[in-house]
């Protein structure tokens, strides 16, 4: 058995980063830029271990289990009634390596940052460790208390560090896109509030614990009623159609590494509490509902493809690209069957690390342009290999080419669908088809004809945006090369998924 | 009926408080050479002690002549008003010296005050509990209306008074109406008439509990008597709004979780449903009208509004768990919304102002006020690693377990609304540039200090509340007996 404080670690180490950052002067920027650096390292490296240390053979259960009491045995609460209870199963332990490798590049990415770099790292980190939570917490209110940590930086970040835009018919100021993610994800959780008080009250356990609830049989009509909480509420945060919205204006706004860690990583938390909240807790209310989810994902899958194709500037682009990708996630749980949802789990890892590629090789380009639209661009490679090089390879990947990580991850949800929903699955591929459009349309556009001498003074990646897409690229082909390693680990505890068959 | 225990030193608490006050005023009359700022300390630092000596009563279940206990209950309060009461007179040197007039009377009333909310919360009787109310409202009249020569003060000042001088007739008319239901002033009394059937005057203790629940509304700023929160917080001297808001809110739930819990618990379905309306207006008025603010007293009392809308449903559900979630609640409550005050008044002090657009640009004016505001903001919103997150979800929860999941439905629903006025602060704190000119600003060290460590109290709160809560458990218990 593994120690349970590897997990702890990965929360406390950011969240004491951002206590000492607190302590740094303003001025001493390199100081912040070093120990931010240091911390992302460190902590990359903990997720590395984690990830690999998890054993496949023992039955897909929770290791690194640890639990410490926070608060019990006072008013409505009884033994252990909120605890300190971490642990990871194999759909974790992806998603724990996900965010150590997007936490890192973040990091990196964000060595230019010069306006109040310490309290962009305040934030930065005070998310990292919601995110960490959330992945591991196996208890209720610490689930919601982590996501909700993992929100609550989001104002600030993209209010502060973000950018404006300025369209022919429209604008979209970094306030605007700011409050309105902010408000809509915490909207969201209202849902999710609501669910946790209903199932507390259902169970009449006085704890918290996921697992003791897990075990307790809730009664089918209350299931029925409470799973749309759940879903709906972190259905949102997954970037679940119609409530998408906020995501592309948030993404678009947003700092690059907050780009990366939101598309990245925090859209995976929504999946990831569909799971956990919805399908494991509530399992006769999904069985139920999925086919509802599985129509929402269809229009998220179809109409995220079409807006992308509509897009002109980047970002939009793979905003719209990260809503029509993580609807494909969403379709895989839908199918509840172990190819589908092994699927699922399969491509928030592979969207996690592209699209964070993605985010972070048009913020290299946009900090010295300060322009976004893909028709302002021409012939970019006479400049700019490198760039042309890793954008191409995570489009590529977006697109589903065998090799990257995107294959594999799709290919287990179309066959997931193809068993359960045939006609959603027939339009499921055909919007990945469209993939194809966009992104090699963007492509010829902006990469390839004549260069436009406007940016002749543009240079290529620095050096750390070269190591940072180097990191990125490495997950995306160690998990399209082979992805025995993740397909383990998943495919044991997804078994045991009550209502999965 | 056995001897009365007359045992006049269980008052030892609120003697050295009357001394504290009497002491002050001396110093500011007879020792003019002492520095006004000093008073502020004497006073701060004296209440801190008394807090000190009051735990000395922990676990010593007692009463005074059956009409006042001493319990753990009241010892919790004790602390509780004390250690506000010192933050408010600690915040307030700078202030009272630049723009108010006799310090000693300040402070001392803001003393006074404080016994009168201890007796709210220690009361067993009905006249006990209603002057240790008047205490409290008398010295607060006069505290909202000591900017003498502004008109707002003035206006504020006789507003309060006038509504709260009618408040208080509806409150005795209330009591007396309970007095010819049960034929008695003390709550165990009460109860025991109540058990003992009430169908022949269900008439009467409906209105006796209606204006009862007036009285009281009108002490908390409940919906619909809260008119005179925003025009009394907007001209009351910055820090007794502070002190409004949190000494006045928490003496009127200290002095309802007992009177409801020790005499009218049996009757709880002839009640609960009026607190449980009042609860919900109180939450969806206060942060729906929040929004429209511009004034950072008026945002903040409305703001109040709404907190108070959360704690109400505390007394619809009224059980021991309900009971103990509201008066943690109300402890995050009071430590969250002193930290946003200290940085109100230090702000007001360098500045001059009170509106909300000025604020802009505080991260690059003073960024240790300007963090503690981001923090003690999230904390009212109810966000995590804050004392909000921990105390709204246990509150709710309780509430839920009580029976009224709709009011849990409105409390998530406007809190998440109560963010957006909040995000709307921070936005000018940290996103607005300070104008030109505007360099940064030398926070005295006191101010920096409370603020400081107001902070680590709404980390404490949010992080590890066991102890706390263990404590607000015990105390809550002694209601019910």
């Amino acid at each position: 058995m593994h120690s349970g404080y590897w997990l702890i670690s990965t929360i406390v180490i950011p969240l004491i980063t951002a206590a000492v950052l607190v302590g740094v002067p303003d001025d001493k920027k390199d100081v912040t830029r070093w120990l931010s650096a240091v911390v992302g390292a460190v902590l990359f490296a903990i997720s590395v271990y984690i990830f690999f240390a998890y054993e496949t053979d023992r039955g897909g259960g929770y290791q690194f289990y640890h639990r410490t009491d926070w608060l019990q045995n006072v008013a409505f609460l009884g033994p252990h009634g909120i605890a300190l209870t971490f642990g990871i199963d194999g759909i974790a332990a992806p998603m724990v390596l996900l965010t150590g490798v997007v936490a890192f590049g973040g990091a990196l990415i964000s060595w230019k940052i010069e306006h109040h770099n310490k309290d962009f790292f305040i934030l930065f980190w005070v998310l990292v460790a919601g995110v960490f939570g959330t992945f591991t917490s196996l208890d209720l209110f610490f689930f919601f208390f982590f996501y909700e940590v993992a929100v609550l930086p989001m104002y600030l970040l993209i209010a502060v560090w973000g950018s404006s835009s300025v369209f022919e018919t429209f604008s979209r100021t970094k306030e605007y896109s700011a409050m309105k993610l902010t408000v809509m994800l915490v909207a969201a959780s209202i849902l999710i509030f609501l669910g946790i008080f209903a199932v507390f009250h259902e169970a009449g356990k006085g704890t918290f614990d996921l697992q003791t609830l897990y075990a307790y049989q809730f009664d089918d009509r209350f299931q029925k009623i409470v799973f749309p909480l759940f879903v709906i509420g972190c259905g949102v945060l997954a970037g679940l159609w119609p409530f998408h919205t906020w995501s592309p204006d948030g993404h678009v706004s947003a700092p690059t590494a907050v780009s990366m860690l939101h598309a990245g990583v925090l859209m995976k938390l929504g999946a990831f509490g569909i799971i956990r909240l919805g399908i494991q807790l509530l399992p006769a209310g999904a069985t139920f509902w999925m086919p509802g989810l599985m129509i929402l994902a269809t229009c998220n899958v179809v109409y995220g493809a079409f807006a992308a194709t509509a897009q002109r500037d980047w970002k939009y682009m793979i905003g719209y690209s990260s809503v029509s990708h993580m609807g494909l996630v969403l379709m895989g749980l839908a199918t509840m069957n172990v190819n589908g949802v092994d699927g699922a789990v399969l491509q928030m890892f592979a969207h996690g690390v592209m699209t964070a590629t993605f985010f972070a090789m048009v913020g290299s380009v946009y900090d010295q342009t300060h322009t976004r639209d893909m028709r302002l661009y021409s012939g970019m490679v006479n400049k700019m290999p490198l760039f042309v090089f890793f954008m191409g390879v995570a489009g590529l990947a977006s697109l589903g080419l065998p090799g990257l990580a995107g294959f594999i991850a799709e290919f287990n949800i179309f066959v997931g669908t193809f068993h359960t929903y045939p006609w959603a699955a027939a339009l499921g591929v055909f919007a990945a088809a469209m993939t194809a459009v966009y992104i090699l349309r963007m492509m010829a556009m902006s990469f390839f004809g004549p260069f436009n001498e406007k940016w002749a003074d543009v240079k290529d990646m620095t050096y750390l945006e070269r190591g940072t897409a180097v990191l990125l690229l490495g997950s995306m082909l160690f998990m399209g090369l082979y992805p025995a390693p993740f397909i383990d680990r998943i495919q044991e505890s997804v078994r045991l998924l009550p209502g999965v068959s | 009926m056995s001897q009365l225990n007359c045992d006049y030193t269980l008052f030892i608490p609120e003697y050295l408080l009357a001394g504290l006050a009497v002491l002050v005023v001396a110093l500011d009359l007879y020792v003019p050479q002492v520095r006004k700022a000093w008073l502020s300390y004497i006073a701060g630092i004296g209440l801190l002690a008394i807090a000190g000596v009051s735990l000395a009563w922990i676990n010593k279940e007692t009463n005074f002549a059956r009409i006042i206990a001493i319990d753990n209950y009241t010892t919790y309060f004790r602390v509780f008003f004390t250690v506000t009461a010192a933050v408010v007179c600690l915040s307030s040197a700078k202030l009272v010296e630049d723009k108010l007039r006799h310090p000693g009377e300040y402070y001392a009333l803001i003393i006074l005050s404080t016994i009168g909310a201890i007796g709210m919360a220690a009361s067993r009787e009905l006249m006990t509990a209603y002057l240790s109310l008047e205490l409290l409202s008398f010295s607060l009249y006069i505290l909202v209306g000591f900017q003498k020569f502004d008109k707002k003060s003035n206006e504020a000042g006789i507003k309060y008074l006038l509504l709260g001088a009618f408040a208080s007739a509806f409150f005795l008319y209330g009591l007396s109406l309970i007095y010819g239901v049960t034929g008695t002033t003390y709550y165990s009394q009460i109860a025991e008439s109540l058990k003992a059937g009430t169908s022949d005057y269900t008439f009467a203790l409906l209105m006796g509990l209606v204006l009862v629940l007036t009285g009281l509304g009108f002490k908390v700023a409940a919906v619909p008597f809260h008119m005179w929160t925003p025009d009394a917080y907007e001209g009351a001297p910055v820090a007794i709004t502070a002190y409004l808001s949190t000494t006045s809110k928490a003496a009127g739930f200290a002095l309802m979780l007992r009177l409801f819990g020790g005499a009218f618990q049996v009757v709880h379905d002839d009640w609960s449903w009026m607190i449980a309306g009042i609860a919900a207006a109180t939450m969806i008025l206060g942060n729906l009208v929040a929004l429209q603010q511009h004034n950072i007293k008026r945002l903040m009392a409305y703001s109040s509004i709404g907190q108070v809308g959360y704690m109400l449903m505390g007394i619809a559900g009224l059980s021991h768990n309900t009971a103990s979630a509201l008066v943690l609640h109300m402890t995050g409550y009071m430590v969250s919304n002193m930290a946003i005050f200290v940085v109100i008044i230090a702000w007001h002090n360098m500045t001059g102002t009170d509106e909300i657009t000025d604020f802009r640009g505080m991260r690059e004016r003073a960024p240790l006020l300007a963090g503690v505001l981001a923090g003690a903001l999230f904390s009212l919103a109810g966000l995590p690693l804050f004392a909000g997150f921990v105390t709204k979800f246990i509150l709710f929860q309780s509430v839920v377990d009580a029976g009224y999941y709709w009011l849990a439905v409105i409390a998530t629903v406007t809190s998440v609304i109560s963010l957006y006025y909040y995000l709307q602060v921070m936005r000018q704190a940290f996103v607005e540039k300070p104008a030109e000119g505007e360099g940064a600003l030398s926070v005295p060290a006191l101010m920096n200090g409370l603020a400081f460590v107001l902070m680590l109290g709404v980390f404490y709160i949010g992080l590890y509340p066991q102890q706390l809560f263990d404590a607000i458990d015990n105390a809550t218990s002694f209601l019910f007996v």
